[in-house]
């Protein structure tokens, strides 16, 4: 029975190394059983590269892994009881899909009878019973892709591994697979470790993410940590939307810092690890956690000028340019439209925060 | 595809066509034609007959013919068999075995061969077995005939191979397939059809070649096409030309096939 409590995979002080690169800088973190857990970065990140390390596919060139407290790394793909859903599938061409399901439980010991009526199951299971004796080039992407999920199911890994497998499919498609993938999951039980470039993906169906970036991990945290906390830069840039803005720190108090723009703008944040007085920071605010009103409602309101409104179906996104400062980009719902303001061009307006949505990083 | 870069469009493209079709395929047309000739005459037409090919199954010289005709299937059948065997692996290793120090060499010194003038190929293998003392005989034949046969079963082989990506082996040992069974389940059924075209290539270039044969085999053994030169120099006879359409029937039915089955597709 997956026991929450119990780390599936274990990543301690992994390296890689290819000569003088260094792909993968020492990574370290551990998955929970039963766990959506995301590897979430932008190409050449290193987290495929990690996810292969632990399928087999790539050796370790330093530190260890394990699964279910056994030493994994030094195990060819074939002894680890993971299973990978490849980002092209990587379906048998010369086979049914019956018989690319049933391979893995083959390979495994079963009788031939036996492994196709589970591959059956599994086929019943992502809803193609109908497809098994068609060959994979006669399925369309969505399908293959679930093919090439009962395939990696099949066999019943302790851990699934999925490299980036929506990739190939249009965005409606995806969206369904999404919520699918979710359901799966929650119904085997089994560990997955999903490895997407897209952000949106990773915040809808993930327990956790681990941001990475250039080799290392950013940030390791849940959507809304990693959404609303951003322990840095990078997170706070790559995740969703963000207003990134430099500014100074002229104090910092138990609930937060105060700190200036050019233009003699005065605002407020969440301070980060690392804050001090007179420190120059970044202060990243989603744009959402903006309004716009005629008069200040705080004293932290900052004046500007509406540039523009775009309108982009669920929301309008305003451009307001701050006096003698940047831009802000302040997001409005529709659906809020009743207790937000929309302003034309020209207006001017004062910008205000909601109350401990900005945040001060260092770096 | 029609435009003003159609290459119809070019004054005497129908008659260079036409010339060029002539001269490749208009000696083999007499040769089939006048194979069926009933004249003891090479040139004069008296009518359609199987004469000749009754003469060259039942002839004077049918016995020469057949024992020519076995040997030159035997060595051809093993002869292919042997090089498509070290071709597979030779192209496995070298489309699988990753960047390895000379792999650009190999390529070169596998393929070659084919580039050689065949009949330096010929005097060098002749001087390699005086060289080394081996008496030649059907089996300087066969040696010599697996030799020159790789780089032909080589080609349709890699090409095919390099149409495979990894990422099946790869799914099939994350499966739990040993890499033996990834290469006999996966990987071998895929390659199947470059292998038939490549043992059908080989094949027909063993059973075709006379230049080396003539150089390596030894006195009293022929194959079918020493054999046809043997009797050709003792004056044409309208047998010759049964025997020749025979083999141009079997080498068109078995290029054709290479072709067919080298764009074959187990995958639909």
């Amino acid at each position: 029975m997956p026991d929450p409590e119990q780390i599936a995979i274990d990543v301690r002080g992994a390296v890689k190394r290819y000569g003088d690169f260094v792909a993968l800088k020492t990574i370290s973190l551990s998955i929970m059983d039963n766990e959506f857990f995301t590897l979430l970065g932008p190409s050449g990140c290193g987290k495929t590269t990690l996810l292969r390390m632990i399928a087999g596919f790539e050796d370790v060139t330093e530190g260890a892994i394990y699964l279910f407290d056994e030493e994994i790394e030094t195990l060819p793909p074939n002894k680890r009881p993971v299973n990978t859903v490849f980002q092209n599938y990587a379906l048998f061409p010369h086979m049914t899909v019956l018989d690319n399901v049933a391979f893995g439980l083959e390979m495994r010991g079963a009788s031939r009878p036996e492994a196709r009526t589970r591959a059956a199951e599994m086929l019943e299971l992502v809803q193609l019973g109908a497809f098994a004796a068609r060959k994979p080039a006669q399925l369309s992407g969505g399908q293959q892709q679930r093919v090439a999920l009962a395939r990696a199911l099949a066999p019943r890994p302790k851990v699934l591994l999925l490299d980036e497998p929506l990739s190939a499919l249009d965005l409606k498609l995806r969206k369904a697979m999404q919520l699918e993938l979710k359901h799966l999951q929650r119904e085997t039980g089994i560990t997955f470790i999903f490895v997407t470039h897209d952000q949106e993906e990773a915040l809808t169906m993930s327990d956790r993410i681990a941001v990475m970036s250039a080799g290392e991990l950013q940030q390791l945290g849940s959507p809304s940590d990693i959404y609303e906390r951003p322990a840095n830069m990078f997170v706070a840039d790559f995740i969703g939307e963000t207003n990134l803005l430099d500014v100074s720190v002229d104090r910092v108090d138990a609930d937060g810092a105060t700190c200036h723009l050019g233009g003699g703008h005065v605002l407020r944040g969440v301070a980060g690890d690392g804050v001090q007085a007179g420190a120059q920071v970044h202060l990243s605010i989603r744009p959402e956690r903006l309004f716009m009103s005629e008069t200040p409602v705080a004293a932290d309101g900052l004046r500007g000028q509406v540039r523009e409104n775009i309108f982009v179906g669920t929301d309008i996104t305003t451009i307001v340019q701050l006096d003698d400062g940047p831009d802000f980009v302040v997001r409005t719902s529709n659906s809020d439209r009743g207790n937000k303001r929309i302003f034309d061009p020209g207006t001017a307006v004062f910008v205000n925060m909601e109350q401990g949505a900005a945040r001060l990083l260092t770096g | 595809m029609k435009g003003p870069f159609d290459l119809r469009s070019y004054t005497g493209f129908r008659a260079i066509t036409v010339l060029c079709l002539i001269v490749l395929y208009a000696p083999l047309i007499v040769v089939t034609v006048y194979s069926f000739n009933a004249s003891q005459s090479l040139t004069n037409w008296e009518g359609l007959s199987l004469r000749w090919y009754a003469d060259v199954f039942t002839g004077p010289e049918s016995g020469k013919f057949k024992i020519a005709a076995r040997n030159s299937f035997v060595i051809a059948l093993i002869a292919a068999s042997v090089a498509t065997a070290i071709a597979t692996l030779a192209a496995t290793g070298m489309v699988r075995g990753g960047r390895f120090r000379g792999r650009a060499l190999s390529f070169g010194l596998i393929s070659l061969p084919i580039m050689v003038p065949e009949i330096v190929l010929a005097v060098a293998t002749l001087i390699f077995f005086n060289a080394i003392g081996f008496d030649r005989g059907l089996l300087t034949i066969l040696l010599a005939h697996i030799a020159f046969c790789i780089p032909f079963a080589y080609l349709p082989i890699s090409a095919r191979m390099q149409g495979i990506e990894d990422s099946y082996e790869q799914a099939a040992m994350d499966l739990y397939a040993t890499r033996r069974q990834a290469f006999t389940r996966i990987l071998l059924p895929l390659m199947m059809p470059g292998i038939i075209s490549g043992f059908l290539l080989a094949f027909i270039v063993s059973l075709d070649d006379f230049i080396i044969t003539n150089f390596v085999k030894g006195a009293g053994v022929e194959t079918l096409p020493t054999a046809i030169f043997g009797s050709v120099k003792q004056g044409i006879k309208p047998n010759i030309m049964a025997i020749s359409t025979l083999l141009l029937a079997v080498s068109v039915v078995m290029v054709t096939l290479s072709y067919l089955v080298g764009k074959s597709d187990n995958t639909k």
